[in-house]
């Protein structure tokens, strides 16, 4: 019985080493964030107000994106409305095609990742480099993010060192993480200074001015944006927010919950393009106005993608961001992989022991636990549901359904104790990789009831 | 005011001392406990698999069985947990209505909310590390969920502060899950078991004597690989404390 993530997770737990120091490195951030959280008396309040202004923006999103759309073009911006993935790299490929870009220089962004558009761009001939730090490894190691926020957090400096030695040159053996940084930040100051245009993802749209929130610790999309003539913003439909007041509600949840942070280095509005420049937001449906009508998986629309779900899923720290089959790992990932494609993603509701500790960071408390349950239980009209869980489950249906089957199975399970261990232990007992069986009662509780060996005192003494 | 006993199919089978002394301690309390025999399972295995369908018939035996107590009370904070929050919308699916669901209580849970006993006559002259079960924790709120940032308490450690000589002391990471997850332990079993030792290394590290809890399910779990293991760490259900001595 066994998923791909079931698989994969194996594999890396076998590397017992790199597999502890990834669940400590992330329980690090998590415990970074319950420090944080914890100095702000009102934070529950905080994530209960972030879930209803996110939930009524979703619920009056038509009205919404009407608004912010006409007040960005009010401004001066181009906006362009993509449905999907293809869409949306066509739109952007066309913005450059128009300027003849020829590098394009981008801050880090999971919709873009979503879309696949970086490998869309370099076959058509654009140069695309990623600026934020962790992108940017990845994109030198050929690799795609393990997390959304900390991308590169799969691995350990030496394993940067060595790449920053054959891509750029670096001294050789120089691990020192302050060394590889300046290494990294020359060689993408070139980058900036020569690129045509510049493209950033949208933690926010703010409806009331037309603005475009990006959050980030790096600076790396502040100077793509400066330097380059055109700013391309790439932003989901659901990431709206009414005004300034009701961000600023989101500003204070996002990097405490995130990296345990007060707050991102940099919180940049774009809200015009400069003078003689263009800017353009493409908004991108993707799937997401199909959520909007499903009461089971709205919630999802409410992710600000701060990635503390997978910081605290005992999971994803086991088994990392590799093992899960969507692009996206973790809990927020198995509910978006589900909702985008069943049947393709859905190796990834096993990951999941019900520890609802997602549920309790998130902070705009999205359903992420209940949901993945929910998923589970439609796995089966998919075809999908493992074959040994459902025979279990009906098996014990059988037992279960029939009382007088099931105490007839009560006196009979102590026989188990006595079958040799090679019956109990062999290749097709999950259980018996790494833990032995826990031993029948040689009579069961409605045994002993039945025979009156439980009865109270109370009644004795006023008999 | 009268009690139906549910003992869950595993405590049943395997841990049959903790539902005795479930009914004791209730029993010295000067309650009146009843166990319905037809009883069986609350269907929390195959729901949490993705198998709602196959519980539907327990969750119907269920609640027809227990319908007429006041309050319904299980040593296992898990079972207890899936009762009350799943079986509504489970029959509800089928039409029906859920009687017992919300008279279903964790054996400490019960005690601490309802009974609130102020003495316990037993004596536990050991330490204990406290195992903060996820549903214990999440959905019964037996205790403050670390994530949150909500006052301090532990529905446990005020009973437990009742019976004379124990020490209780908790693990690092308080509230992590142990890795049992149900059908998770068999699905996962590499990142079910890597959790458990994860756990243990931690309650472990306490000193304590015994680890305590009250779900007999991550006992049991955890158990699974200190006997494989051979860690030097042993296990006792949280009422086997409360009801030392009787």
């Amino acid at each position: 019985m066994s998923t791909k993530h079931t698989e994969a997770a194996k594999k890396f737990i076998a590397n017992k080493e790199k597999e502890k120091w990834h669940d400590e490195t992330l329980w690090g951030v998590r415990a970074k964030r319950d420090r944080l959280t914890k100095i702000i008396p009102e934070w529950e309040v905080l994530r209960e107000t972030a879930a209803k202004i996110k939930m009524h923006t979703i619920s009056h999103l038509d009205k919404y994106l009407d608004e912010f759309s006409k007040k960005a073009e009010a401004n001066g911006v181009i906006v362009h409305w993509a449905k999907d993935a293809e869409e949306h790299n066509k739109i952007v490929y066309e913005i450059l095609q128009k300027q003849n870009v020829k590098k394009l220089v981008k801050s880090k962004s999971m919709l873009t990742e979503e879309c696949n558009l970086n490998e869309y761009l370099i076959e058509r001939g654009i140069d695309v480099i990623e600026s934020d730090l962790g992108e940017r490894i990845l994109q030198l190691k050929k690799e795609h993010p393990s997390h959304i926020v900390m991308p590169a957090i799969h691995l350990k400096r030496q394993e940067v060192g060595e790449l920053f030695e054959e891509k750029l040159h670096s001294e050789k053996g120089n691990s020192d993480p302050t060394y590889l940084t300046r290494v990294a930040r020359k060689s993408l100051r070139n980058e900036f200074l020569t690129a045509d245009a510049s493209m950033t993802g949208g933690n926010f749209g703010v409806v009331e001015t037309g603005d475009v929130v990006v959050c980030t610790n790096e600076g790396n999309a502040d100077m793509g944006t400066a330097l380059a003539d055109i700013h391309i913003v790439s932003m989901g439909l659901e990431k709206l927010v009414p005004n300034h007041k009701t961000l600023s509600v989101f500003t204070r949840l996002l990097a405490r919950s995130a990296t345990g942070q007060p707050i991102t280095t940099y919180t940049s509005h774009y809200r015009k393009p400069r003078e003689g420049c263009e800017m353009h937001i493409v908004l991108v449906d993707n799937g997401r106005s199909q959520l909007v009508g499903n009461k089971d998986h709205i919630q999802t629309l409410k992710c600000i993608r701060c990635g503390a779900c997978m910081n605290t899923c005992p999971v994803y720290r086991r088994s990392g961001g590799f093992s899960y089959t969507y692009f996206i790992p973790g809990p927020i990932g198995i509910n978006l992989g589900m909702a985008k494609n069943p049947q393709k993603y859905y190796d990834n509701v096993s990951a999941c022991s019900l520890c609802y500790s997602c549920n309790n960071v998130c902070p705009v408390k999205i359903d992420l636990a209940d949901q993945i349950y929910r998923w589970r239980q439609s796995l089966d009209s998919y075809g999908k549901a493992p074959a040994m869980k459902k025979a279990m489950s009906s098996g014990m249906k059988l037992l279960f359904a029939h009382p007088s089957l099931f105490r007839m199975g009560l006196n009979m399970a102590p026989i188990v104790n006595h079958l040799p261990r090679f019956m109990v232990y062999n290749g097709l007992n999950d259980w018996g990789k790494g833990r032995e069986l826990p031993k029948f009662a040689s009579e069961s509780f409605a045994q002993m009831w039945k025979k009156g060996k439980v009865k109270s005192k109370n009644k004795n003494s006023d008999e | 005011m009268k009690i139906g006993l549910f003992i869950p199919c595993y405590v049943n089978a395997i841990y049959p001392e903790v539902g005795v002394l479930t009914y004791r301690l209730l029993d010295s309390l000067g309650l009146d406990i009843d166990y319905p025999l037809d009883q069986t399972c609350c269907g929390q295995p195959m729901a949490n698999a993705g198998f709602e369908d196959k519980a539907l018939d327990l969750a119907r035996n269920y609640n027809e069985l227990f319908d007429k107590y006041d309050y319904i009370v299980a040593p296992s904070a898990s079972c207890a947990s899936f009762a009350r929050f799943n079986h509504p919308h489970i029959l509800e699916k089928a039409g029906h209505q859920c009687q017992a669901s919300q008279k279903t209580y964790d054996v400490c849970e019960f005690l601490h909310d309802i009974v609130k006993p102020y003495k316990l006559p037993g004596k536990f002259p050991h330490k204990v590390s406290l195992h903060n079960s996820c549903h214990g924790v999440r959905e019964l709120k037996l205790s403050a969920a670390s994530e949150l940032n909500i006052p301090a308490y532990s529905k446990i450690k005020d009973l437990l502060k009742l019976v004379e000589g124990v020490e209780v002391l908790e693990p690092n990471r308080v509230d992590e899950c142990c890795g049992f997850g149900g059908m998770f332990s068999i699905e996962e079993p590499e990142v079910s078991v890597c959790m458990g030792q994860d756990k243990l290394r931690n309650h472990i590290a306490t000193g304590a004597e015994y680890i305590t809890g009250a779900d007999s399910s991550c006992l049991m779990h955890m158990e699974g690989i200190v006997n494989r293991e051979k860690l030097p760490i042993k296990f006792i259900h949280v009422i086997q404390i409360l009801a030392a001595g009787l």
